[in-house]
């Protein structure tokens, strides 16, 4: 449990965290693009069409990945938002200003893939069912955190609000889970379940794992490079980055003193 | 080769869908780099009339 608090305290100071995350930045970037290449060129090359929906079926490795990922961001949004409020910590809402344009990109792509999806497979590319509006919504979630830091002029009163917007929002995420089993809708209920057998065919599970795992490191990636940009903006007047710069942003940044 | 870009049919729908997705990842992991870039140029350059 040391260990745990130990870095949870560390993740609070920005130079820590700007200092170490460069390496999980480009680790993570990397095996991300690798693991959407390999499990996409899977998807499209190596695996049978699916006996109902043919050929279209291959949107779903791009499609479901996009769509958990952006639920996911949505969470550890909620999740900082939480932090930030309880405990004032400043890097939580820096979390926030980083992963909400990202997360409203990645809801943007897993609506535009359901979109193109849905025109061969349901006739249509937009029906109003309750898991096609609270994905919207999602969307329009995101867009709020963006929106509403810039409405406010003030620094402080901004990231209270967003954190606030942040944690309240999260109701939407069982809405959007559960809104196939609660609701009739069109779209179908999810196929793959943590500790049930999943109710699609293993040959179609290892492309959409590769792509899912890909999706989730390449985008931690952009959310961690992301976050640096934030520290830099908010730390740009503080002696360790006039020092950075002053190395030709090179050199390693001082050692951060330990507990 | 014509088999595989025609998708059963679907080829439009197919290949648009990646292709929206690679351009979505593209932009999502170029944009905080360039960002960063800017930045530390923009502070280079006040650090830099500071001295």
């Amino acid at each position: 449990m040391g260990w745990i608090r130990n870095t949870f305290h560390k993740m609070g100071s920005p130079r820590w965290f700007f200092a170490g995350s460069r390496r999980w930045m480009i680790g993570l970037y990397l095996v991300g693009a690798a693991l959407v290449l390999v499990g996409s060129t899977w998807g499209l090359g190596f695996v049978p069409p699916e006996r109902y929906q043919g050929d279209s079926f291959r949107i779903l490795f791009v499609h479901v990945p996009a769509v958990s990922l952006a639920q996911t961001i949505y969470v550890a949004i909620a999740v900082a938002g939480l932090v930030f409020l309880v405990w004032r910590m400043k890097m939580a809402d820096m979390l926030i200003a980083a992963a909400a344009p990202v997360g409203l990109a990645v809801t943007a792509a897993a609506l535009a893939t359901g979109i193109v999806w849905g025109m061969p497979t349901w006739g249509k590319g937009w029906v109003w069912d309750a898991r096609t509006v609270s994905t919207l919504l999602l969307l329009l979630l995101f867009f709020g955190l963006v929106a509403l830091r810039q409405a406010i002029a003030r620094p402080e009163p901004a990231a209270r609000a967003v954190a606030l917007l942040a944690v309240v929002g999260v109701v939407n995420i069982p809405v959007i889970k559960y809104s196939v089993e609660w609701f009739s809708t069109l779209h179908q209920p999810a196929s793959i379940t943590l500790g049930e057998q999943p109710a699609i065919a293993v040959v179609f599970l290892w492309p959409l794992g590769l792509n899912a795992l890909g999706y989730y490191c390449f985008v931690a990636g952009a959310v961690i490079a992301a976050l640096r940009v934030c520290i830099l903006e908010r730390e740009a007047d503080a002696r360790w980055v006039r020092d950075w710069l002053d190395r030709g942003v090179r050199g390693p940044l001082p050692k951060v003193r330990e507990g | 080769m014509t088999d595989f870009l025609a998708m059963g049919g679907h080829g439009v729908y197919v290949w648009s869908a990646y292709g929206l997705s690679l351009v979505a990842l593209a932009a999502i992991g170029a944009w905080p780099l360039v960002a960063m870039r800017t930045l530390v140029r923009r502070l280079q350059r006040r650090r830099e009339d500071e001295r």
